[in-house]
């Protein structure tokens, strides 16, 4: 399946618009990243352990919205965006969506 | 007595470790800037048209960094006086200009020789926390282009366009 943010792809055209297809996922971090992220905090730096957390989260995201892609007959997913909100202290949401097309 | 013995000693190490981390951080950000010059990032919507069509993919690179315990302290004593927050600036420019530089190293790894319709995300992951700051995730993402003739033979000099 073709991924883009924009809106068009070079070289072919839509056949059909399918809509919008979305996924989200929900992650809260484990209280070993916890420890070793306060301890960062005093000291400063990449917190690594939750840039892979969020990486993965989104990752899941994505492979959700795909498969509500797939499920509805997309070939390409054009002009995809995604959002992170903090829903509650420890969880964030990660959101990915965009226009299922079928592309020729 | 204590508690303020326990808060010197962090600044202290605050201070020491952060300023190390930070200038040991924009030495290799500004190496690796250095080494992907030739890859373009550009924020316009519609790439040009050329012919053969290049094909496209999203690349995406993110980053959560943490701001140290000293500079937390002094953007607190700024919260009283307003004004710039210095230490919070580079503590975004550092996050920012990381994540650009994962986006670039994944589209370079896929043989891409542009980044198009770049999209830049903030945002703060640690409120909870007395609410400061403290650390922030960007997300860098982009539609790499990747040039035919490296899409399907695989080997090409890079600097032909």
């Amino acid at each position: 399946m073709l991924i883009t943010n924009l809106e068009i792809v070079p070289g072919k055209r839509v056949a059909k618009h399918l809509g919008l297809v979305q996924g989200s996922s929900v992650r809260a971090k484990h209280v070993g990243r916890d420890i070793m992220a306060s301890l960062k905090n005093i000291f400063g730096g990449e917190l690594r352990g939750y840039t892979e957390l969020l990486q993965e989260s989104r990752e899941e995201a994505m492979n959700r919205m795909q498969q509500q892609a797939q499920a509805i007959g997309a070939n390409a997913v054009l002009n995809i965006r995604f959002s992170t909100s903090s829903v509650a202290q420890g969880a964030a949401e990660l959101f990915a969506y965009g226009t299922a097309v079928v592309l020729e | 007595m204590v508690d303020l013995i326990v808060l010197i000693i962090l600044l202290a190490l605050g201070y020491g470790f952060g300023r190390i981390a930070e200038k040991r951080h924009y030495k290799s950000i500004i190496a690796r800037e250095r080494k992907f010059r030739n890859l373009y990032v550009i924020a316009a919507k519609f790439p040009p048209v050329t012919s053969p069509p290049p094909s496209s993919t999203l690349v995406t690179g993110s980053v959560v960094i943490s701001v140290d315990y000293f500079k937390r302290f002094l953007a607190a004593l700024r919260n009283l006086f307003g004004g710039r927050v210095k230490s919070y600036e580079s503590l975004l420019d550092r996050a920012r200009r990381e994540a650009i530089l994962r986006m670039k190293q994944q589209a370079s790894e896929l043989g891409a020789d542009m980044v198009f319709n770049i999209k830049i995300e903030t945002a703060s992951i640690s409120k909870g926390r007395k609410q400061t700051v403290g650390s922030v995730e960007v997300l860098a993402y982009g539609t790499a282009l990747i040039p035919e003739s490296v899409a399907v033979g695989g080997s090409t000099s890079p600097g032909i366009r």
